[in-house]
This record gives C-alpha cells, structure tokens and sequence, in this order.
C-alpha cells in the first residue's frame, strides 16, 4: 500500500525481499547500502541474531529523488528466511507494494527455493494479496558458487508469469540494482494506473 | 491485485499535525510521533530532529506487529498500549482508529501517569480526523474530485527512468 502524503509531497513504498535461508537478502541489502550516496539513504537497520542470521527484518530507506515534484522513497526489508520464522514473515509483508524473490542457485538448495516461494504465496494470499498481480522479480543469486542449477531449469522451476529474471552474485553486486530497478518502476507503473 | 493506496492530504496532515502539538504540550513530552502501521511516518511534532524519524516508524511499526501477534496467541485482540521505560527517556506506544500508531518520547520533565491520561484524549480527536479521512475516500465525489488532482496519472516512462539514471 503506496503511502502518497500531499502535505510533504512524498511517496512512499514498501519492498520486500523473500526467500529461503541464507539465499542472500541481506546481502543485496547490504550491497545497495554500500553502493548507494549518504544523501540517497537513511540508517541500515538489522535485526539480526548474535550469529548474524536475520531475526525479525533488516530495513533500508532509499531516497531515489523527485518524481512530479514528489519524493520518492523506497523502504527495503528483508525477512528472516528459516522456516521456523514464518510467523515473523507474515508480519513484514503487511503493507507491501513489491517482492523480490531470492533464490539460491545452488543445487542443495533448490527445494528450500520452492518451499519458499510457496510459504511467500500462502503468507501474501493471507493480506489479500497475489503474487500473480503485484510488482514482482525473480532473482537467481550465487551464479559464482559451483554445483549450480542450470539457469533454465530454474526458470522453468520458479518462474511462472514471465516476471523479469535476474541472475546475480549479491556479494559483488552482480544483478543487484537490476533487480531493484525492476521491481520499483513496476511499482511506479502500477501508482500511473490507480 | 495492490491494495488501495494511503493517501494523506494537505487539510488532513494539518488537523494531525495540530492534535499531535497539542499532546506533546499537554504531556509536557519530547516529540510526538504518528505512524502507519506499515511502517510509514505520517505525521510528528516537538524535539523531532535528533531522532532518526524514519527508523523509528519502522521499528514501532515492527514493534506492534510483533506484540499484535503475541496477543493473538493468548487469544487477545491486541494490546492496546506499549511502554518502554529506559533510564531517562520512556517511549508510550499506542493504537489510534486501529491503523495508526501514536508514538510519545519523554523524559523524567512528565510522567507515565500524565502521558497516559492526555493520550487517551488525544486518541478520541485522532480517530474523529481518521474516520473523517475514511469518510471522505469512501465519498465518491470528493474521491473524484481529488483523483483529478493527482500528480500520477500524467507519469511517464521517461519520469520513472530518470530515477535510476546514475
């Protein structure tokens, strides 16, 4: 739910980074973080575990400059991606105008990927929301690990609207922005049509 | 399938913006803090620039989503208020017309007892001003009447590039 405030001429929109445990959400988050201006970003806030596992989310508000004389925010978050945290999941995707989905390209993971994306379409369908409609982007992360999954059986695996797919190596940054650009301009496209 | 968009205008901003200075005056409190229960800031008043305004809302808004959910699982609606009590700043955390949250700072200057008591007022002129917000997005003329105002419809491709050009 895009937050358009009149009285201090700013849009505000929710991205949610999804995907199964340590598929790399934090660490896109942490790339744009690093590679984004101080004057374009607000404070990287993680709640992580002492062992640095994403408890509960990690934010990041991204100020991308004015569109028809409008701020245009973006507030990032992650969610922790272990099944166990699913109560936690549901609660960060209250309020979401897009996803990114993360999956890990690694062959030992590539039933975490599907049990994710499902666990993300059961807890979206919960706020009265689906997939199959919203601003969306597929990322297939760790192209730089070996024991890979080919990237077209991934595709024909968890792609399934023809969603803009990107591969990615979140560590360097391969595919990171794309990804985010993306999933923001069909978020803006979508505010053009309502 | 997005749900309807959060819209806040100019009248509305100022009717919360004047109830929240009131507060702040009469709980004799720091800053003062409406928040969208997504995490967004909607509206603030008093000491508010060395708070990192925008971590806060996503934080409280967090905060409650969390304790929502352990009211559910003893069979609660919701716990209604949230109080934080540091060593000299104490944070008071309550529900406004069930979709915002009113967020009051202050320091040993007040009490838990006075904020407590002028929150609960100030609760009853928020959730006239939201009701009225309601009313109005739910009244098609005045939706359409605003909806000819809006600055998104005329968006183009090239708008939305010119955002991601480095």
């Amino acid at each position: 739910m895009t937050f358009i405030n009149y009285a201090s001429k700013e849009i505000n929109c929710k991205i949610v980074y999804y995907g199964p445990g340590l598929c790399g959400k934090t660490t896109n988050l942490q790339y744009i973080y690093n590679k984004t201006s101080p004057d374009a970003r607000g404070k990287m806030i993680s709640l992580a575990t002492e062992t640095d596992r994403t408890l509960f989310f990690d934010f990041l508000p991204l100020d991308l400059g004015t569109i028809r004389g409008f701020t245009t925010r973006f507030h990032l978050y992650t969610v922790p991606g272990q099944v166990f945290y699913d109560a936690s999941r549901k609660l960060i995707l209250k309020g979401v105008d897009g996803v990114v989905f993360v999956a890990d390209s690694q062959e030992a993971r590539a039933e975490a990927n599907v049990e994710s994306i499902r666990n993300l379409g059961a807890n979206l369908a919960e706020h009265g929301l689906d997939l199959a409609t919203m601003p969306y982007a597929l990322q297939f992360n760790k192209r730089d690990l070996p024991s890979l999954v080919g990237v077209d059986e991934m595709y024909r695996v968890l792609n399934f609207k023809r969603e803009p797919t990107f591969e990615a190596i979140a560590t360097s940054g391969e595919g990171v922005f794309d990804t985010l650009k993306s999933v923001a301009k069909q978020i803006l496209v979508e505010l053009r049509k309502r | 399938m997005s749900p309807a968009n959060f819209v806040l205008y100019e009248e509305e901003s100022k009717l919360l913006f004047d109830g929240l200075v009131r507060l702040r005056q009469d709980a004799n409190a720091r800053a003062v803090f409406l928040v969208d229960k997504n995490g967004q800031q909607i509206a603030n008043a008093g000491d508010v620039s060395q708070f990192d305004i925008t971590s806060l809302a996503s934080l409280t808004a967090g905060n409650v989503a969390a304790t929502d959910g352990l009211a559910k699982l003893i069979g609660e609606r919701e716990f209604s208020v949230l109080f934080h009590e540091g060593e000299r700043e104490h944070i008071h955390i309550s529900i406004v017309a069930k979709r915002a949250i009113l967020v009051v700072i202050f320091d040993d200057r007040s009490s838990l007892g006075l904020v407590r008591l002028r929150v609960k007022r100030a609760n009853l002129e928020l959730e006239r001003i939201f009701e009225k917000m309601l009313q109005q997005s739910g009244s098609s003329a005045v939706a359409e009447e605003r909806s000819q105002d809006s600055p998104f419809a005329e968006i183009t491709d090239e708008d939305i590039d010119a955002l991601f050009r480095d």
